[in-house]
């Protein structure tokens, strides 16, 4: 008995809920539409091609006549590729400059977030590299390592060392000097995003630990790192990524040489598509890069639980 | 007076971190110290040692001159990199807005799973992708126009992200009442959300002016006529081209960094706003 005026209420509303549900939906469409198109054309699109040329043998200048299918030939060849497996671990050690960078950008932000005068002036001074264009950047320390006449190694002879490395030109040198530039140009970044965190833990934890007798050092491990630890989780997995996508700094400054000392991954690919014209090992490269990138980000992504506190 | 001595320590202390930091502080910004340094000088002195920080004699009118009016004019590549800059970022902040309104306050099924695989494509690098990308640009007829670089930068899946996290923000009460007063969606949008997130666009509109700004690598493989150059690529063409002239290089290097810098001082604020709240709430 008391259900029935209900029912009838009910199937009128549904009738408008209905058009009113699609109303929106085609709003949401709408709205989301050129971002799809774009996305679609410009990325997915791309994506399946890079799919499909992974097991082709191909030179896109003589076009589409001289396509040929490889199989898994590109995926053999770089197993084999020795200048591949170097370009790889390179990648690899480059990786640490995201660790050291962290470092370095968090002991920065504790001290100029409570321990100075001109808090702006400093957070602007040291974000400038990072916000200064890579290929100025880099021609710049180009100079300034010049081996003989740049203004490094002219510092390094008067302090008394007569014999200071050739830095970029020396293939023992170069990569350690890329990722020395690499390091320098990240930190403002690294800092601003530390000094954030920081100011979002609560003072009284600091206050109650000092009351409890803590030093700074015990402080700075038991509330700091512990509370900070959702921030250093996002650099360092956003950095890590980053240095895989580093190209601009590698182009400009080293072209991936002294004999391939400071050649990436993103820059092997590069040189194998655009300069040897290799496009089917240039997308294996490249799919490599990806899932390289996919596993270390999944590996961090699953680590979280042992040390990051949310 | 030994309060008085107490309360005056930490200043004491602080004073003495604040000159060890400005010390560091200036070590750090040496490199750019050096480049204006020797953007003044004539090519000669380039190099002498000790440094000479303020140039006995000055020659920047004509390092400038050359850099900006010789046969690499900076003039034509200021300008087109404004162009592109420009127009890339606005196109970029209309179409991210707009999809981030619409995965955030518009309420539809497919917009979920059509957000995941906007999400999914950030995990692709871009250079994974350069190549058939470069293909699709050839038959499009995109390859080495403003308008394909333009394009490239304007889908942009983090502003789209960043923006949505702010559109969340909005109260839904503002957008229920302004529904039962009549308003469609698109009116919202532009009357109330909107306004409500300036400060979130201000700061991805900088974000993205920079970073075409300092792009290189989609200029380097999207471009092919010199004319058209944007000013990292034509950085890196003088550099080749003027190898040993280091104060001609080095007048080019202010030349491309100085405008940013101008930009962000301006925008400062918003920029480091915007970073950080990128990076606490991750």
């Amino acid at each position: 008995m008391e259900a029935a005026p209900m029912l009838r209420k009910t199937a009128p509303r549904k009738a408008r809920t209905g058009r009113l549900q699609r109303r929106e939906s085609l709003a949401g469409w709408l709205f989301v539409a050129p971002m799809l198109l774009g996305i679609s054309i410009f990325t997915l699109f791309p994506i399946l091609i890079m799919l499909i040329l992974n097991f082709a043998d191909w030179d896109f200048v003589l076009g589409l006549e001289k396509f040929a299918w490889a199989g898994l030939d590109n995926f053999g060849q770089l197993l084999d590729d020795s200048r591949f497996h170097k370009t790889w671990m390179n990648n690899m050690i480059f990786m640490f400059t995201v660790p050291v960078c962290m470092a370095i950008s968090l002991l920065l932000a504790i001290i100029i977030n409570k321990h100075v005068f001109l808090k702006d002036f400093f957070k602007v001074a040291y974000f400038m590299p990072y916000i200064s264009s890579v290929v100025a950047v880099a021609v710049v320390w180009q100079v300034l390592f010049h081996p003989s006449k740049g203004p490094v190694n002219q510092f390094l002879r008067m302090i008394g060392i007569s014999d200071p490395p050739r830095w970029i030109a020396d293939p023992d040198w170069a990569l350690l000097s890329v990722m020395m530039i690499s390091i320098w140009i990240s930190i403002g970044f690294n800092m601003i995003v530390y000094m954030a965190g920081l100011q979002a833990i609560p003072k009284d934890l600091y206050e109650s630990a000092e009351i409890d007798g803590a030093g700074g050092w015990t402080k700075f491990r038991k509330i700091t790192l512990p509370l900070i630890s959702p921030t250093t989780f996002f650099l360092l997995i956003t950095g890590i990524i980053y240095t895989f996508k580093s190209f601009d700094l590698i182009a400009v400054l080293t072209k991936g040489g002294p004999a391939g000392s400071t050649s990436l991954m993103v820059w092997y690919m590069y040189e194998t598509a655009f300069l040897n014209l290799k496009i089917g090992y240039a997308s294996a490269i490249g799919t490599v890069l990806f899932i390289s990138v996919l596993i270390i980000t999944l590996v961090q992504w699953a680590g979280q639980k042992k040390w990051v506190n949310y | 007076m030994n309060a008085m001595l107490n309360l005056k320590l930490p200043d004491i202390r602080k004073t003495v971190v604040t000159l060890i930091m400005l010390g560091c502080g200036i070590l750090f910004l040496l490199p750019f110290f050096w480049m204006i340094s020797a953007s003044l000088k004539f090519e000669n002195d380039v190099f002498t040692y000790p440094i000479r920080w303020i140039p006995d004699e000055w020659n920047a009118v004509n390092n400038y001159r050359k850099v900006w009016f010789g046969d690499h004019p900076f003039w034509l590549y200021y300008l087109n990199t404004i162009k592109v800059a420009v127009l890339t970022t606005l196109l970029s902040v209309t179409v991210s807005a707009l999809a981030a309104y619409g995965f955030s306050k518009v309420n539809f099924p497919a917009g979920r799973w059509l957000f995941l695989i906007v999400l999914a494509t950030f995990m692709v690098p871009q250079q994974a992708v350069l190549v058939p990308q470069f293909i699709l640009y050839r038959s499009l007829g995109l390859f080495d126009t403003h308008a394909g670089l333009i394009l490239l930068n304007s889908f942009s899946v983090l502003g789209t992200f960043m923006l949505r996290q702010f559109f969340l923000g909005v109260s839904n009460d503002y957008i229920e009442s302004a529904k039962i007063d009549g308003a469609g969606h698109f009116r919202i949008f532009t009357r109330i959300a909107l306004p409500l997130v300036r400060p979130a666009i201000a700061t991805y509109a900088i974000l993205r002016f920079i970073w075409t700004w300092n792009d290189y690598q989609n200029p380097l493989i999207f471009l092919r006529t010199d004319h058209r150059f944007t000013l990292q690529l034509a950085m890196q063409k003088f550099t080749t081209i003027n190898g040993e002239y280091y104060s001609l290089i080095m007048a080019a290097a202010v030349s491309a960094i100085l405008p940013l810098l101008i930009v962000f001082v301006i925008g400062q604020k918003h920029v480091i706003e915007g970073i950080s709240f990128g990076g606490v709430k991750g």
